[in-house]
């Protein structure tokens, strides 16, 4: 059986103008995550307890725009600057263990820290900055599940 | 003079929120091919940093995970703007979460969250040990074994329509109830 974990991650573009635009979009990111508020612990609560609609209409509607232009760019076959087909690489479903498990174990850590990667960093930049904490231990999670890999079911 | 407004204004209503956070994905790979998603900077900086013989983090990690450090580093620059332009955001959730978040103990709802449980101090105390330390382990071990996180999975893989991607959402989701109804009540 491929899996696909087992390969290195794809190598998007990395010419010095490219890794400008990402860091300017990584900028952009904190401050959307910051405006939307879903980095704040108090939002996923509600969330978790479905006492609003607010993160669920957000979470939806940035599916459905995600979804509309990965479509139109499937359709147009539309390039990336540097001129390269743009692809989505999909993901080995394999028995699917990896998925559940490893997302039950992600969602008890999300309202804990009421945040999901992105939000820890964002958070930092905040001035929460008890969340380096937070992120110096998700290092050491990803850390061993590198290591415990060979010997956990996916 | 655009990105000034921005800074100032306050929080954004759903329907501006959502669509902003979803156009990172065409964004990123129009940019370079790169696939919205935040969780492999942790696996990147594993690979970097920490010496390993686990084959999972051997691999060159500049030349596939660059651009992501970059792309979180900007993350922290953008909170801190925000933060700092914007000024101090007390976020308005609904009074049925106030109470609900009362009988748990906790009174402080200024800010982004509860003072008392995110703060330096707290990790002294054993709910902020396990909420920080604890909470930010199960983040990285369980995004690494999902292969993915809220970004890469539940906008990015359900954006594809890719099925693996709607298990690791659903997980997300039932770790998160779990933890919300029968583990924060003992907890705090």
């Amino acid at each position: 059986m491929i899996n696909e974990a087992n390969r290195a991650p794809a190598s998007p573009t990395q010419a010095p103008w490219a890794l400008l635009a990402y860091l300017l979009l990584g900028v952009a990111f904190g401050v959307v995550l910051t405006k939307s508020e879903v980095l704040s612990w108090f939002r996923i609560q509600e969330m978790f307890r479905f006492q609003s609609p607010r993160m669920y209409e957000i979470i939806v509607s940035a599916i459905v725009v995600a979804a509309i232009s990965v479509q139109l760019i499937k359709r147009w076959g539309a390039k990336s600057i540097s001129g390269e087909p743009i692809d989505v690489p999909r993901k080995a479903l394999g028995r699917g263990i990896r998925y559940a498990a490893g997302g039950i174990i992600f969602g008890l850590g999300w309202a804990f820290t009421g945040a999901c990667p992105g939000p820890l960093f964002a958070l930092v930049g905040n001035g929460i900055t008890v969340m380096a904490v937070a992120i110096l231990a998700a290092l050491a999670g990803t850390w061993l599940y590198g290591v415990l890999r060979p010997r956990l079911p996916h | 003079m655009i990105a000034a407004v921005i800074l100032v204004s306050g929080a954004w209503p759903w329907y501006v929120a959502g669509p902003a956070i979803g156009l990172f994905v065409p964004a990123l790979l129009i940019v370079g091919n790169a696939v919205f998603g935040v969780s492999s900077c942790l696996r990147h900086m594993c690979a970097a940093v920490v010496p390993s013989k686990a084959e999972y983090f051997r691999y060159d990690w500049k030349k596939t995970g660059l651009w992501n450090l970059l792309f979180v580093l900007g993350i922290l620059a953008g909170g801190f703007l925000a933060s700092h332009f914007g000024g101090a955001q007390n976020v308005a959730i609904s009074e049925a979460t106030r109470l609900s978040l009362a009988k748990l103990g906790i009174h402080d709802f200024s800010g982004l969250a509860p003072r008392e449980l995110f703060h330096w101090s707290a990790l002294a105390t054993l709910q902020g040990f396990i909420l920080i330390v604890g909470g930010g382990f199960l983040v990285g071990f369980g995004t690494a074994y999902a292969g993915g996180c809220t970004s890469g999975h539940a906008i990015s893989g359900m954006a594809d329509l890719q099925f693996p991607s709607l298990i690791a959402t659903a997980g997300f989701f039932a770790g998160g109830l779990i933890a919300t109804y029968f583990l924060l009540p003992l907890l705090l």
